[in-house]
């Protein structure tokens, strides 16, 4: 898009920023409420000599945005509720055979068919969890149409750097949401592209790792052996169904996020420093969260809020710097306020079912009753 | 047991004005009457029969995720045949619960044997998320995600899957498409349906006002040009039989592709194009020309 101000969508966002990121492959199905964002990249990637497909169901939509990251394109789909649920099985492949892939997740009303149209914040566990077995993913959450837009060319950033899956959470509230929007020019915005073998294809293992613990990623049918399986592997890419493979595959999937979670922390954190109290919020629940920051500082309690952008790996260094109770607000029945838990034992729950976010009153009642 | 008077699917919900849908289901659950289970896929007819906090459906009625109607529809015949008990077990889905996600458990339940009657109403794109392109949507239609525009006038691409005669090839028991606009035909159906045991599908032909664009008083004769063009043919097959697939319907003078374009805004774009028409009418052609000889009334 030529650079300046537009008035759109969240989902308008995650598409209009997966093209500025450099996507160019999308596969997806439709699903509320996400569907808006596979429409606008049915009408946008043709005409940036892009390729858009609309699969079967969500597990063919993930499926084929695998092989296609093989080919050297950056790839996304776009999902929600059920539909999630079924990627999830394919989030795990990618994971391990190392995919750079972005999937969008409009949370919404869960489980099951929910609140289709209404925001929920109960994937954020299953964002990290929701395949089996132990790895790590990455997990990003804006807060705004321009957050989404922005965030986006860093979420597609990150999964090229670390071959690895992006679940790009949005929620209902913020996909349907509109707002103006600033879309930079060309020159600021900064792509980063998966690094490509430098040897041979005699020399080289495909999943032989650099120090980093990020192996390069060869296109496929251009010469170089490629053998990818969702089996354990060695660095050939070869099955090896030993427990030493095991722990040598499984420990660098981590590692290769574990190590470089600093880089990859993302947090706001809003009138933090003299706070008595902090609030955890993410998403669209954060907008009502800042304004009870407020109307509490006016009433002369120190509140602040610490809003997550990176959800995973989890920032816990964040909630580790402040000494003080924490609430966490979100749209589920307690998720994160486990994960901060691990880091504190000063810590409430503020919960909601779904359907709609906290009012600022309801936040404000749990910030003053935290500092009695 | 004649239930024709009796309503099973209630008056007052919430589906368009001039959706067939609620046509097609009206009629299958008074020809079946009260001694029947539904299953429902997620979709139009799931959402706008059951707004918070009313219900149409008179028999009981599980809906359940969008890719499972089927395998779920399996679960209750064979429980309730474990059981010995006799009923209807009737599986709705759209199109994109039944020919696209829903395909694979619609196939194991067929190849299994189930004795159950799915019915798809077939309204060609997936109307409940906003006119996606289905497997179902035909050739040349404009949808949300087969846009018209320079890139590509036409729309979508790829013709439509057939569906019935997928099905028909796993030995169904019987399978047939079928159109409400074409009642006396339709009513047969559904009546010959119920009556055999094992699966059994019926492809039905659904307008919808909002995804195909046309006016809501023009959805039965909309419906019928569909057949009258030969667009969507009427035909039967009892246990997979396809050699002797048996056309139930056709018109004394076939219309022209254009009457079934003309009214409908999805189509529009190919009325300015002479050629697609041919082309649309070729298709047509050469459908009737290899299986009209099937005609048998």
């Amino acid at each position: 898009m030529k650079p300046g101000y537009y008035f759109w969508s969240g989902d308008i966002a995650a598409a209009e920023g997966a093209i500025a990121a450099g996507c160019r492959f999308y596969a997806g199905y439709p699903i509320t409420p996400s569907s808006e964002i596979a429409e606008r990249m049915a009408l946008r990637l043709p005409q940036e000599g892009g390729k858009f497909i609309e699969m079967e169901d969500e597990i063919g939509s993930i499926a084929a945005i695998i092989g296609a990251s093989w080919t050297g394109e950056k790839v996304m789909t776009a999902t929600a509720g059920p539909g999630i649920s079924l990627m999830n099985e394919n989030i795990g492949l990618a994971a391990m055979t190392e995919v750079p892939i972005v999937v969008v997740n409009a949370m919404r009303g869960a489980p099951s068919t929910g609140l289709p149209t209404l925001i929920g914040q109960g994937d954020l566990m299953q964002a990290k969890w929701g395949s089996h077995g132990s790895y790590e993913i990455i997990s990003l959450y804006p807060d705004s149409v321009q957050e989404t837009f922005d965030l986006m060319i860093d979420a597609f950033n990150y999964a090229e750097k670390y071959r690895v899956p992006v679940m790009f959470l949005i929620d209902a509230m913020l996909a349907h949401m509109y707002e103006k929007i600033y879309v930079p020019p060309e020159d600021e915005i900064v792509r980063i592209e998966r690094k490509r073998p430098t040897t041979p294809p005699e020399e080289t293992l495909i999943y032989k790792a650099d120090d980093d613990l990020i192996p390069p990623m060869p296109r496929i049918g251009e010469g170089y052996k490629i053998h990818a399986s969702g089996l354990t592997h060695n660095e050939k890419g070869y099955p090896e169904l030993t427990p030493q493979a095991q722990e040598k595959l499984v420990r660098r999937l981590n590692d290769k996020i574990r190590k470089h979670a600093e880089e990859i922390w993302k947090v706001e954190e809003y009138k933090t420093e003299d706070a008595d109290v902090i609030v955890v919020a993410m998403g669209s629940e954060s907008r009502s969260v800042r304004l009870a920051v407020d109307l509490a500082r006016r009433e002369g309690i120190k509140a602040g809020m610490l809003r997550l952008i990176t959800i995973w790996p989890f920032p816990y260094k964040f909630i580790e710097k402040y000494n003080v109770p924490y609430i966490v607000a979100e749209i589920n029945y307690g998720q994160i306020y486990h994960k901060v838990r691990e880091y504190t034992q000063d810590v409430e729950l503020l919960p909601k079912m779904g359907g709609e976010i906290h009012k600022p009153d309801e936040v404000l009642r749990a910030i003053r009753r935290m500092v009695q | 047991m004649n239930y024709e008077k009796e309503e099973f699917f209630a008056p007052g919900h919430g589906m368009c004005a001039g959706c067939a849908a609620p046509i097609i289901v009206k009629w299958v659950l008074k020809l079946a009457g009260p001694n029947t289970i539904v299953v429902n896929a997620t979709g139009c007819l799931e959402v706008a029969t059951t707004a918070y906090p009313r219900t149409s459906w008179r028999v009981p009625w599980l809906h359940v995720a969008f890719e499972n109607a089927a395998a779920a529809a399996s679960g209750v015949e064979a429980a309730a045949r474990a059981k010995g008990e006799k009923l209807n077990i009737i599986a709705f889905g759209g199109d994109g619960g039944t020919a696209d996600i829903g395909f694979q458990a619609l196939s194991g339940m067929v190849e299994r044997g189930h004795n159950v009657l799915y019915v798809l109403y077939d309204n060609e794109a997936y109307m409940n998320t906003g006119i996606q392109r289905s497997g179902a949507t035909p050739w040349g239609a404009w949808t949300t995600t087969s846009k018209v525009g320079s890139a590509n006038p036409i729309g979508k691409l790829q013709p439509k899957k057939p569906v019935a005669r997928i099905i028909a090839a796993h030995n169904a028991k019987y399978v047939a498409t079928a159109n409400p606009a074409i009642f006396n035909d339709f009513k047969k159906k559904v009546q010959k349906a119920l009556s055999y045991e094992g699966a059994r599908f019926l492809h039905v032909i659904s307008s919808c006002t909002t995804g195909w664009r046309h006016d809501p008083s023009k959805t039965v004769e909309i419906m019928r040009l569909a057949s009258d063009t030969g667009i969507f043919p009427l035909w039967e097959v009892v246990d997979g039989d396809l050699e002797n697939m048996r056309i139930t319907y056709k018109p004394k003078k076939f219309k022209p592709v254009e009457e079934y374009l003309k009214p409908q805004g999805r189509f529009r774009h190919l009325l300015k194009n002479p050629e697609y028409v041919k082309k649309l009418q070729e298709q047509v052609d050469a459908w009737w020309a290899k299986y009209g000889h099937h005609y048998n009334p």
